[in-house]
């Protein structure tokens, strides 16, 4: 009897994990399958990021849906003798519950996966993205060839239009109506372009996908060409995503290989291929008139819209642009309808949206959930919740555009009009989480460091105000601010809003403004009572000695790095504040709780 | 790689290769089909549960079942090797003990295909804790 494969040893090949060695482990699977004479019995299968980054290198195994989590390439032989040989599963390696402490044996049962709907992820953890076989496996290019065989342009641009999809990129701008506009502009030569730029400090999303389904992009897009009327595809992808690159590369490879990308797609006649076009790293190249301009070798700078790019694009022709998790949306619509995407989510929001969970939260990673998901759901449920059972202060999403929410918002949907009226915005969808111990005069702070240095410079409210906007908060961490700097603040806050070129600077005054709104007490404090209430900024600390408290044991003169701390044994100590460094250091080695912090 | 020339050979091809990935789509959603677990224990492999496993698998394939085939551990059962334990779509699962290819063969064409009961079943004496 001809032996079957039984088994297949899924190892994540995403960047988390492929940081961790998970390419070593890989390798030592196939070694010790092979040394055990199992090659033919198990197979070992590279995917996308399985999300649950917080505890990779993940390895799961099928059929039985073991997850084994923060896998080393030492544990390879393990699992091959314990798990593949005699169906025991390695208990030290699974994931387990922080509620109750148990293992949990399989992802099914994983409150992480409990909530999500994949649709843009659907194939990421799942396949092998570098086989183009296994995406076909699973109804790849079937949308495609459907559109092309059974539909005109208009009707494929109406199922977008009915689905409800909205740009995943920030904007959140009607897809199908996009492509209708897009198609409606008259030229010999039109352009589709994936903006692959993804940004925002924290945020995965767009990398994950490219990385675990990189074919799915390329439908996508040809379809797009089709309903628009192009035959040429540019992704424009940040040089910093190698992996994202060499996956894309392959996939484009094997595509034209079936004919799949090419001329005379599938016997229909359709032309379209597709090309990379690598961009720096600039945070304002997302911005898609700034994007084209960098495409065409020109200085990555906006230009104002009108024109918009669906009438004068790329190299002047009309170019329509849709970011990566969008187009990933696109194949399962044609392939399901309309009907039922328009079914996920909500009556304003349709479909699910992928977040990229950071910050002080146990479940770091990648989730996709349907819109209308709320906050307290993602954070508390799949997210985990907060590290170290911490408090909960605040959620940044949308990036370096967006704001914090705090606890009062925790139970709206995730939506794009109530993020926006709640003061922040769903963005691409980085999500980073803050708790008690962060001061959120310097999360702004930091926005603003970000803002500042992406700036592009062209104009004079972005280049200029964003830098005075950075300023006056140094000055408020420092301790020197007054309460003529926050109504500063505010003033010129708006003023940027009102008056910059693009999204980046009509936006980037968002941190501040949502802070000052949500938290204006914490400003207060840091302006009126000069302290920082979280312990952040270290001028407005002070680290004192308690004499009630104080035995003199010397332990905090001993370890203090810059010998600042003075008293004779079994006498009251003193710290002299001028050359404190405020490290922090007296505070944890004392053991008598005689450290405060004023 | 040959060039795929029109929507029916894109659909072919499709069917070609979705058996490849037939384990893993099925272990997707596992209470969906059969799941048949076999006792791969020392005592259960020295028993032969290797070739059932391979045999069921194989059979399973020509007759067109789907049900997703996992080895598991000692079930505790050793003088009855090889053991499985088959559980059909919202049933409860049932222990067959003594199973040799002749066995396997009328397991999947009685118990598997109707519902039928055969010979062989040993009366579960234990709760299983990752239910």
């Amino acid at each position: 009897m001809a032996q079957q494969i039984k088994m297949h040893l899924l190892v994540c090949g995403g960047t988390g994990c492929r940081a961790s060695e998970s390419d070593q482990i890989q390798a030592s699977l196939e070694h010790e399958l092979k040394v055990h004479g199992l090659e033919n019995e198990a197979k070992v299968v590279t995917t996308g990021c399985f999300g649950f980054c917080e505890k990779g290198p993940i390895v799961k195994v099928i059929p039985d849906n073991t997850f084994y989590v923060q896998v080393k390439p030492g544990d390879a032989r393990e699992i091959v003798e314990e798990h593949v040989i005699k169906g025991r599963k390695v208990e030290r390696l699974l994931y387990t519950d922080p509620e109750n402490k148990e293992h949990v044996a399989d992802s099914k049962h994983m409150g992480f996966y409990r909530k999500q709907i994949r649709i843009a992820l659907r194939n990421c953890g799942f396949i092998d993205p570098e086989n183009v076989d296994e995406y076909l496996a699973r109804d790849g290019y079937q949308a495609l060839g459907k559109v092309l065989s059974e539909m005109t342009p208009e009707d494929a641009i109406k199922i977008i239009k009915d689905s409800g999809l909205r740009g995943r990129g920030g904007g959140g701008f009607p897809t199908g109506l996009k492509w209708e506009i897009t198609r409606k502009s008259v030229a010999e030569k039109k352009y589709v372009v994936c903006n692959a730029d993804e940004g925002d400090p924290g945020a995965f999303m767009d990398r994950s996908i490219l990385e675990g389904d990189p074919h799915v992009v390329l439908e996508a897009m040809a379809i797009c060409g089709f309903a628009i009327g192009a035959d040429a595809g540019l992704i424009y992808i940040r040089a910093e995503y190698p992996l994202a690159i060499k996956r894309l590369k392959i996939a484009i490879d094997q595509a034209r290989n079936y004919g799949l990308l090419g001329n005379d797609i599938l016997g229909t006649g359709f032309n379209f291929d597709i090309e990379l076009r690598y961009g720096a790293g600039a945070f304002v190249c997302g911005e898609e008139t700034a994007l084209i301009h960098s495409m065409e070798g020109s200085r990555g700078e906006p230009t104002f819209k009108p024109p918009f790019p669906s009438v004068e694009g790329y190299l002047g022709k009309p170019t329509n642009v849709n970011n990566v998790e969008t187009f990933a949306n696109i194949p399962p619509i044609i392939n399901k309808g309309s009907e039922w995407f328009a079914a996920i989510g909500t009556a304003r929001a349709k479909g699910t949206k992928v977040f990229a969970l950071a910050g002080k939260i146990n479940n770091v990673g990648l989730i996709e959930v349907p819109m209308g998901t709320t906050l307290r759901e993602v954070i508390f449920e799949i997210g985990g919740g907060i590290k170290d059972g911490k408090k909960f202060k605040a959620v940044q999403t949308g990036g370096p555009s967006g704001g914090c929410l705090t606890e009062k918002h925790l139970d709206i949907p995730i939506e794009y009009d109530t993020l926006i009226a709640a003061g922040s915005m769903m963005g691409s969808g980085g999500m980073i989480v803050m708790d008690e111990d962060d001061c959120m005069v310097s999360v702004a702070k930091y926005y603003l460091d970000f803002t500042v240095e992406e700036s592009c410079g062209k104009c004079s409210p972005c280049r200029i105000g964003n830098k005075r906007l950075h300023e006056i908060l140094e000055t408020i961490t420092k301790g020197q601010g007054t309460m003529e700097d926050l109504s500063k603040l505010k003033n010129l806050s708006h003023v940027i809003k009102d008056t910059s070129l693009c999204g980046l600077g009509q936006t980037s005054p968002n941190p501040v403004l949502s802070t000052m709104e949500n938290f204006w007490d914490e400003y207060i404090s840091h302006v009126v009572d000069k302290k920082c209430t979280s312990g952040v900024c270290k001028s407005l600390m002070r680290y004192v000695i308690i004499p009630e408290n104080c035995i003199g044991c010397m332990a905090c003169a001993r370890n203090c790095p810059v010998n600042c701390i003075t008293g004779e044994r079994k006498q009251v100590h003193f710290i002299d504040q001028d050359t404190c460094i405020k490290c922090g250091t007296c505070l944890e080695k004392c053991k008598f709780n005689a450290i405060a912090i004023i | 790689m040959t060039k795929i020339k029109s929507l029916a050979e894109l659909k072919l091809k499709k069917e070609e290769l979705e058996k490849k990935l037939n384990l893993r789509e099925k272990s997707n959603e596992p209470d969906k089909y059969i799941q048949i677990k076999v006792g791969m224990a020392t005592s259960g492999i020295a028993s032969g549960a290797k070739v059932v496993m391979d045999f069921l698998i194989e059979e399973l394939n020509k007759r067109g079942i789907d049900a997703v085939v996992t080895q598991t551990g000692d079930m505790g059962y050793c003088y009855a090797e090889p053991t499985i334990e088959v559980k059909r779509p919202g049933e409860d699962p049932i222990v067959f003990g003594y199973v040799d290819l002749k066995k396997a063969d009328e397991i999947i064409e009685k118990y598997l295909k109707n519902g039928e009961l055969v010979e062989g079943i040993i009366p579960v004496n234990y709760e299983s804790i990752d239910e």
